[in-house]
């Protein structure tokens, strides 16, 4: 029995993370991507990298917090130019290939031994280095505090402050979204996804809209990224092409072009997650599946579940279907 | 250009009933595999860092094999080893201050070490830290620098590096023109970029591994064993997977996600059979040979010879077969393809077939060349041959190898303009910058970026 309340304690613990709330912000920007523009951005994890970087590195460097958020968000704003000038005119598969590319260009920079001394190369950034200008925020005292069945720091690394500044900004920008993509500004981007030359013949400019759409959801990306090192470290490879491809999973699984949908999907996405990842483990003797390969087990349920997830239920749990557009 | 005449044709039947069979005996290898990671891990472990586990790292650059070193600290003492390529490391599980020692009786002959032979190092668990033993006298650089391997800043330019990095360039290219031809096909006769054939090339490498190493078959043999199970998975794939997604009417969006989570689901299936670590197909050292400036294994060059011979093949069954140009017309138009009598899934369950089997060929001919092949070998390839089609142009099989073959160069020859540490993010940039100036690629035609 204490192994199920374990299961169901860290199912819990895991859906409040910060790095959980950093996956949600970047899953909405994805869905500002491909819900409601119909962009099939498959480098999120870059623009998260990148940002984690603009953070971290203007931090070491010596700026005040403000400011090397304002990195954060030029760089996510500066990666979608780049990314968008040459490819938001060609056809959606082709901007896939763009952006996974350059996202494992960014990762690839990033790890370089060259750059040893700016990036930290393939060992990435401790979150030590970069953590004090944020941590010093907070307004909490020292100590522990225990809320429900969570005993937490108040300021430290994985702290309650954290917890709570990152799961506001959750809120705030799936708000945000909600306001945008009900003003005259969201119905374009709509119409964009819906018939790209029918918003065209009535004079918008599809390329301006597209791009906009791309920087706002890249944004949130690097913003998202920011938050995801700011409790852990920042280490390159940890977001590379599969954090890409988990966050399209849990958007998927909460429903794209819905504004709750990359909330709920990326909350349940860990926590289901764990519940395979701990049945599995309790039911299925060690001599057949050891530790580490019920993880891995529960990773490729994740991998199935993203294909049959696809295939018979493509728009989530909370999404419409006729509100998707996969014909990119 | 399409025969009218070509009418259908029985299918092959008995070869259905083969990859029946096969599709058993590839049961049976996982089940082989899985019990295999203890028993057959190979000599050159490498250490995987995660929450438990920190990992000592280093090269030393030329000296080869049967360097020792020891990592001492916090109640554990861990001996390291150098392999072929001077590469070390070492896993320790607690974290803390280490003092690495190098032993300098074991350095090879002629060779002196610069710095201290003594060394401490900070680790966390999670973390990878490299340690730097600088030597004097040392060979140089190795002779045969596979993709997987680091190679220091360029070091200026002279003709007898540029004969070898043409060479290891076009090994590469040739390599990933195998794997990235299937990539194409597919991409021509169905319109899906299939992320999941990077795990076919892997696929490809671990059977070799499973067969050769662990079971000890003859490498020849091993190499017809895994053409064939791969291009039955390819079968399979095609029947339970693609076919009933095309007739439920899947957007390509769809199915390109669909291919993301195959892709997944593959990644961790061979971590959870094979490890993390990287497993050698042959347990003995490459022999080598020199012709010239040039150094290579033997393995290469025949890996090489073999590729091209396949390549030629590949390319007379396209032009000169009846098979070969049904598969052209549906690359070109599937709908007026099957208006003249061409039974289009049967042309598209045999490119899956033969697109799977030329990446598991190619699979097991890189892990030969880079002489190890672990759970992500393919996964790092994957975007060069994203390039390389896109290079040559999406859909076209003859451009897919000639953007195989400038990726592959573009790879190896990088080294003298940019550190070696960025020579695929310099193919990958390659990408985009063609996609900028001609979307189309080569050989490919205005219409196809719509």
């Amino acid at each position: 029995m204490d192994m199920w309340i374990k299961v169901l304690y860290d199912m819990s613990a895991n859906m409040i993370l910060p790095t959980t709330a950093a996956f949600a912000i970047a899953a909405i920007g994805l869905n500002v991507h491909f819900g409601f523009t119909g962009l099939l951005n498959m480098g999120q994890a870059g623009f998260m990298l990148i940002g984690a970087y603009g953070f971290a590195i203007a931090t070491i460097a010596g700026w005040p917090f403000w400011a090397a958020v304002l990195a954060t968000i030029a760089a996510g704003t500066v990666f979608a130019l780049l990314l968008g000038i040459p490819t938001l005119k060609l056809r959606g598969d082709y901007l896939a290939i763009v952006t996974i590319a350059a996202a494992e260009i960014v990762r690839m920079i990033g790890r370089a031994s060259v750059l040893n001394d700016v990036t930290g190369g393939s060992n990435g950034l401790p979150g030590e280095t970069f953590r004090n200008t944020f941590s010093v925020l907070s307004p909490f005292p020292d100590g522990k505090t225990a809320i429900l069945w969570f005993d937490f720091d108040n300021t430290g690394v994985n702290g309650w402050f954290i917890r709570l500044v990152a799961w506001s900004l959750v809120v705030i920008f799936a708000v945000l979204v909600w306001l945008l993509m009900r003003s005259p500004w969201g119905r374009v981007i709509k119409g964009i996804r819906e018939d790209e030359d029918a918003v065209r013949s009535l004079g918008k400019n599809v390329f301006a809209f597209k791009m906009q759409a791309l920087i706002i959801g890249g944004v949130l990306g690097a913003i998202g990224g920011m938050f995801y090192v700011l409790p852990t470290s920042l280490q390159p490879d940890a977001l590379g092409r599969n954090m890409t491809f988990l966050i399209w999973t849990a958007m998927l699984l909460g429903g794209a072009a819905t504004i709750w949908g990359p909330v709920l999907g990326s909350a349940l996405f860990f926590a289901l997650r764990i519940f395979i990842q701990g049945t599995v483990d309790i039911l299925v003797p060690d001599s057949i599946l050891n530790t580490q390969q019920t993880e891995q087990f529960s990773w490729i349920m994740v991998g199935v579940a993203l294909m049959l997830l696809v295939i018979f239920r493509p728009q989530g749990i909370l999404g419409d279907k006729k509100e998707l557009n996969f014909n990119v | 250009m399409v025969n009218t005449a070509l009418a259908r044709r029985s299918s092959p039947l008995s070869l259905r009933v083969i990859f029946g069979v096969l599709l058993g005996l590839l049961v049976l290898s996982f089940t082989l595999g899985t019990g295999a990671p203890a028993a057959h891990a190979a000599t050159s472990d490498v250490c995987v860092a995660n929450a438990e586990t920190g990992c000592f790292t280093g090269t030393i650059k030329g000296v080869g094999a049967g360097v020792k070193l020891t990592i001492d600290g916090n109640g554990l003492n861990v001996p390291a080893e150098t392999d072929e390529d001077g590469k070390w490391n070492a896993a320790v599980t607690v974290a803390g201050v280490y003092t690495i020692t190098l032993d300098e009786a074991s350095l090879p002959e002629g060779v002196t070490l610069k710095g201290d032979a003594v060394q401490e190092r900070d680790i966390t668990l999670g973390f990878v830290k490299a340690t730097i033993f600088a030597v004097d006298g040392a060979t140089g650089d190795g002779a045969d620098n596979g993709p997987t391997q680091e190679q220091i800043a360029a070091e200026g330019f002279n003709w007898d590096r540029l004969a070898q990095q043409v060479v290891s360039g076009l090994r590469l290219g040739l390599l990933l023109a195998l794997a990235s031809i299937g990539l194409s096909l597919i991409y021509g006769t169905t319109g899906l970029s299939s992320f999941s054939h990077a795990e076919q090339v892997t696929l490809g490498g671990l059977l070799g591994y499973t067969f050769a190493n662990v079971l000890g078959l003859n490498i020849f043999l091993t190499i017809v064993i895994v053409v064939i199970l791969t291009g039955a998975t390819g079968w399979l794939q095609d029947a339970v997977i693609w076919k009933p997604l095309r007739k439920k009417g899947l957007s390509l969006t769809q199915m390109i996600i669909v291919t993301i989570g195959l892709a997944l689901a593959l990644q961790y299936t061979f971590q959870m059979f094979y490890g993390a670590s990287t497993v050698r197909i042959l347990m003995k050292n490459p022999d080598t040979f020199t012709i010239g400036p040039v150094t290579l294994t033997f393995e290469s060059l025949w890996a090489m010879g073999l590729s091209v011979i396949v390549l030629i093949l590949v390319g007379l069954f396209l032009l000169k077969t009846r098979t070969g140009r049904a598969t052209r017309a549906v690359s070109d138009n599937p709908a007026l393809a099957a208006a003249s009598g061409i039974d289009v899934d049967r042309i598209i369950r045999l490119v899956w077939v033969i697109a799977t089997a030329l990446a598991g060929l190619s699979g097991v001919m890189l892990g030969l060349v880079l002489n190890g092949i672990n759970w992500q070998t393919g996964m790092q390839l994957l975007l060069l041959m994203f390039a390389a089609v896109t290079l040559g142009g999406l859909g076209t099989a003859f451009g897919a190898l000639v953007g195989s073959l400038i990726i592959g160069m573009t790879v190896e020859l990088a080294n003298f303009v940019v550190p070696g540490d960025f020579k695929y993010a310099t193919a990958l940039l390659l990408l985009i910058i063609i996609l900028l100036v001609r979307p189309q690629g080569i050989f490919g035609r205005k219409e196809r970026i719509g």
